[in-house]
């Protein structure tokens, strides 16, 4: 049985911004998966670890978060904070038994299409083989 | 402030997980400013305790809620507000709120939610350390405003043990040698000769050795 995961993508609004222009339709088109949601914010570095914790409490089996490259945020340190909170629930997943590689950080590039596109991929994949989350019924 | 860490979660869902509905409890005093059980952690471990217990297939509600303290009784009195609507409470503040939770809510069931570590201060943005260990018959008069019964590993009264190596305590190499310190600043401060004179041997029942410590305030008391 193919499973399809539902996963949640948190995007900075400067990275992700050439991107999503199109309102993903052209995304679709270069190959983004169809079954990743984009959640765009204003910076990475307003994410909250409860807004991340609340995606898997929502029902997705994977969580992954874009912001911009360490060193050159849009907000300074906005991505550095993001990248710690993803750290934050990867250790809370590993506390709870659960693969903490459900969640990643990527920084990128401003507006670059293909990167953001090899990103969704990348974790599409991951997940899919990582299977069900466990939260949602899928523990192994 | 008292410092305080967040305990393992899965030994939190351990405690919590045969309850329908928790009362998670921040406190808005030390645990809030070491960032360990204030209201954004409340809502970090409430969401845990969901998916912990999802995991092992069981359902919980949880309500957060935080006091503005959990070490007095007139900030306990505004929990009234859900009574009746949970089964067990986990409390997030340090070990004294969980205390006085448990003691004026004599039928409700209370947990701890965090580890109660030490009375310390901010050292860095995410960094704290113990400073003082509420010995009860302060010395810092005597040693330049540094502590030697929280900050020696040895509690030492009268100067270094002769295990420190280049400034450093031989038990924690990371940490300085205290004693060290106590001296470098009493020299500072041309105050090198005090250090001859020998503290007496202490009496520890100050410390807490002689049961519970109580304080009182004629001039503050009803
Ligand atoms: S309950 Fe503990 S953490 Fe909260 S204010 Fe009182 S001493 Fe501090
Ligand atoms: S001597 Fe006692 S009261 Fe004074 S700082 Fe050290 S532990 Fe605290």
């Amino acid at each position: 049985m193919s499973f399809n995961p539902n996963i949640q993508a948190y995007c900075c609004h400067y990275t992700s911004q050439q991107s999503c222009s199109e309102n993903g339709g052209g995304l679709l088109e270069d190959g983004f998966p169809a079954n990743i949601t984009i959640n765009r914010l204003p910076c990475s570095g307003k994410l909250q670890v409860s807004t991340l914790l609340q995606a898997f409490e929502d029902g997705a089996d994977g969580v992954y978060v874009v912001g911009c490259p360490k060193d050159s945020c849009h907000n300074v340190m906005g991505s550095q904070r993001a990248a710690k909170k993803v750290l934050a629930v990867k250790s809370a997943l590993n506390e709870l038994n659960v693969e903490p590689d459900r969640i990643e950080m990527f920084h990128l590039e401003r507006g670059l299409h293909p990167e953001f596109i090899k990103a969704a991929i990348q974790m599409d994949a991951q997940i899919k083989k990582l299977g069900p989350s466990p939260f949602n019924g899928g523990g192994k | 402030m008292i410092v305080a860490k967040r305990k393992p979660v899965a030994e939190i869902v351990e405690m919590v997980k045969e309850f329908k509905r928790v009362l998670v409890l921040g406190c808005r005093g030390c645990v809030s400013v070491c960032s360990a059980g204030g209201e954004r952690e409340v809502e970090i471990l409430a969401s845990l305790l969901r998916l912990g217990c999802k995991k092992e297939g069981k359902e919980i509600n949880t309500i957060c809620a935080t006091l503005v303290r959990q070490c007095d009784k007139e900030y306990i009195d505004a929990m009234d507000e859900w009574d009746g609507q949970y089964d067990a409470i986990v409390s997030m503040a340090c070990g004294v709120g969980v205390n006085f939770v448990a003691n004026l809510r004599p039928f409700a069931k209370v947990y701890p939610g965090v580890n109660t570590t030490f009375m310390g201060g901010s050292v860095d943005q995410g960094v704290w350390s113990e400073q003082c260990a509420g010995c009860g018959n302060c010395v810092l008069h005597h040693t330049g405003g540094l502590c030697p019964v929280a900050r020696c590993a040895k509690s030492l009264m009268n100067g270094p043990c002769g295990g420190s190596v280049g400034g450093r305590c031989e038990i924690h190499a990371d940490v300085p040698c205290i004693w060290q310190a106590i001296h470098d600043k009493l020299t500072q401060l041309d105050r090198q000769k005090e250090l001859l004179t020998i503290a007496p041997i202490r009496d520890w029942r100050s410390a807490g050795h002689g049961g519970p410590r109580t304080s009182v305030r004629d001039d503050l008391t009803l």
